[in-house]
């Protein structure tokens, strides 16, 4: 895995080292200092930030904006995209956008159906699927072009992520689907957060099992549990 | 066939309230079978609807024909000479019938008595389900027989996402995961392999995107 | 068993309760009955297996219908009895005018008189 773009995430990642990344999700209003403030405190602990997608299709600052506010303080954010909201068109024209603005990571994700979250009657999208959209960023920053085939002024250098979720079912795809990512051209992988030990372990083995992880970064999610929820020991 | 379901009764009172002598039309096919427009559906909705009205005592003339289709011209026709006799028209066919009265009978108001929903199939009597959006383009052959636009709550062509859990979709535990189904059958057809080729980015022109769409066959067309 | 019952009620045959739609309700109240009741076997004991419980699900739609045109559901009802349970059919019947002359009349046939005055 050779280093492709000036992301300070995947400069670290390519040397071997452990990555971590710590996920920000942006307030429910126009207010910059709760995505600042929130930077601050784990700004020395980092690599870099991931910025949520209207996360549970609640509706929030988007992304790419905080991720700008990362930006300007001097921050490696990583945009998170979902492919429920916007077609071909605006998703190749937020890359840009974020290109412009010298965000040099991206995470190509599904996103939760919109049932979930505070406008269940709106359209969904989905002209692209994740794995898509991978194909398209990849397409977008190593051939210089658009997905109709023009060619782009100053390509995107977006160091390109996906997810996966180690614990989803059907098991018996989740190896061949984190290969199918890769083949698509994911170069990290952050993973749903995970509470149990022993089925990650078996889905490590697996991927080790196929040698993807010489091809993919992958970064293990985890989540500390909030004061109400600790499990009595 | 195409889907469809009954309308409130308040809903249809609302609408034809104003007139003074309807006919209510039926169609012999898709809504007949779904229990939604046929025969009987225009029997129990007229009857209904005489009874509102003369108890409102509001004048209220209701008529009742079934037609055998009301997507093709000569089924239509035979209402020619009687339509001019009625203030509206209630169509209990599906949004395409419905459309194609309206067109037929210009001077006509026509109104939909049912809720057109999708092109599905009969699971059991009483429970419909969809299979095609008519996007214009199978992809059947690559996806086991198992459609993953009309049943992916995300018309994902690389599914599952990960919100799939014991072969239900994340929107809800009585839907079915399309992926899981598609896998299942890939395993039953001894083609699993086959998951790991990525659907390309599907054109969707052929679909509602590209706009309203025709079929036109020279070989067969007069 | 020459059991009485009251002579208002017109009884009209069926081979099985299943044969009753949603329509011949209606219809019996567009015609000015001020009530209908629908008398099937046991649950479980149909011939036709499930003839009284398609019944009991028409009547249950016929009397949703009735109270969104005004008319009035709960003049409409089914009863469950055996073929030897004369006496209970003599009671139901009983039951039943006393229910629908506490309702009075159907609406419709004064909405007719009125239409026709």
């Amino acid at each position: 895995m050779s280093t492709q773009t000036p992301s300070k995430l995947e400069k670290v990642l390519d040397s071997g080292a452990l990555g971590v990344t710590s996920e920000c999700g942006p307030p429910r209003g126009s207010d910059p200092e709760a995505i600042t403030k929130k930077a601050e405190m784990i700004r020395d602990y980092v690599d870099a930030i991931n910025i949520t997608d209207n996360q549970t299709s609640v509706t929030r600052l988007c992304s790419l904006a905080a991720c700008i506010h990362l930006k300007q303080m001097g921050l490696d954010p990583v945009l998170q995209m979902v492919v429920r909201d916007r077609n071909r068109i605006a998703l190749q024209s937020d890359i840009l956008g974020a290109a412009s603005f010298d965000i040099y990571n991206m995470l190509c994700l599904s996103g939760d159906h919109q049932q979930f979250g505070d406008n269940p009657q709106g359209q969904n999208v989905f002209d692209l699927d994740s794995m898509q959209l991978i194909q398209t960023v990849r397409y977008m920053r190593d051939e210089g072009k658009f997905l109709g085939g023009d060619e782009i002024k100053r390509p995107p250098r977006m160091f390109v992520g996906a997810a996966a979720n180690p614990f989803a079912d059907p098991f018996e795809i989740r190896i061949p689907r984190l290969a199918k990512k890769v083949a698509a051209g994911a170069e990290f992988i952050q993973t749903q957060c995970i509470y149990n030990l022993e089925k990650f372990e078996e889905w490590m083995k697996l991927t080790r099992d196929r040698g993807l992880h010489e091809k993919v970064h992958i970064l293990a999610g985890v989540t500390p549990l909030s004061p109400p929820v600790w499990p009595s020991i | 066939m195409i889907v469809a379901d009954k309308k409130p009764i308040e809903e249809i009172i609302d609408m034809i309230k104003d007139y003074e002598k309807i006919l209510i039309v039926g169609c012999n096919e898709c809504v007949t079978v779904c229990e939604a427009g046929g025969k009987k559906e225009v029997g129990v909705l007229a009857s209904a609807l005489r009874m509102y009205f003369m108890n409102q005592g509001k004048k209220m003339d209701i008529d009742e024909v079934t037609l055998e289709r009301q997507c093709d011209h000569e089924y239509l026709e035979e209402i020619r000479d009687r339509i001019d006799q009625y203030d509206a028209v209630l169509s209990l066919a599906c949004g395409a019938g419905i459309q194609f009265m309206a067109e037929k009978y210009f001077h006509t108001p026509v109104y939909p008595g049912v809720n057109t929903c999708f092109m599905g199939v009969t699971e059991e009597r009483g429970v419909w389900s969809e299979r095609c959006q008519g996007c214009g383009q199978c992809i059947l052959g690559q996806t086991a027989g198992i459609c993953p636009i009309s049943r992916c709550a995300k018309r994902l062509l690389n599914g599952p996402c990960g919100g799939s859990t014991n072969g239900k979709c994340e929107i809800s535990k009585d839907l079915d995961c399309a992926w899981q189904l598609i896998v299942d059958r890939l395993k039953e057809l001894d083609r699993l392999d086959d998951y790991e080729q990525i659907a390309p980015i599907k054109d969707w022109s052929t679909e509602r995107a590209g706009g309203p769409r025709h079929v036109v066959r020279e070989d067969v067309r007069q | 068993m020459r059991l009485r019952y009251p002579d208002t009620i017109r009884i009209v045959r069926v081979p099985c309760t299943g044969k009753v739609d949603v329509l011949h309700i209606l219809r019996a109240f567009e015609k000015g009955a001020d009530g209908v009741y629908v008398v099937g076997c046991m649950e479980g004991d149909c011939r036709f297996e499930n003839g009284n419980l398609r019944a009991r699900k028409r009547v249950a739609q016929a009397r949703e219908l009735l109270d969104k045109v005004g008319i009035g559901g709960e003049r409409v009802k089914m009863f469950n009895l055996s073929s030897g349970e004369g006496p209970r059919f003599a009671e139901y019947a009983v039951e039943m005018t006393e229910k629908i002359r506490a309702l009075g009349p159907n609406p419709i046939k004064k909405a007719k008189e009125k239409r026709a005055a």
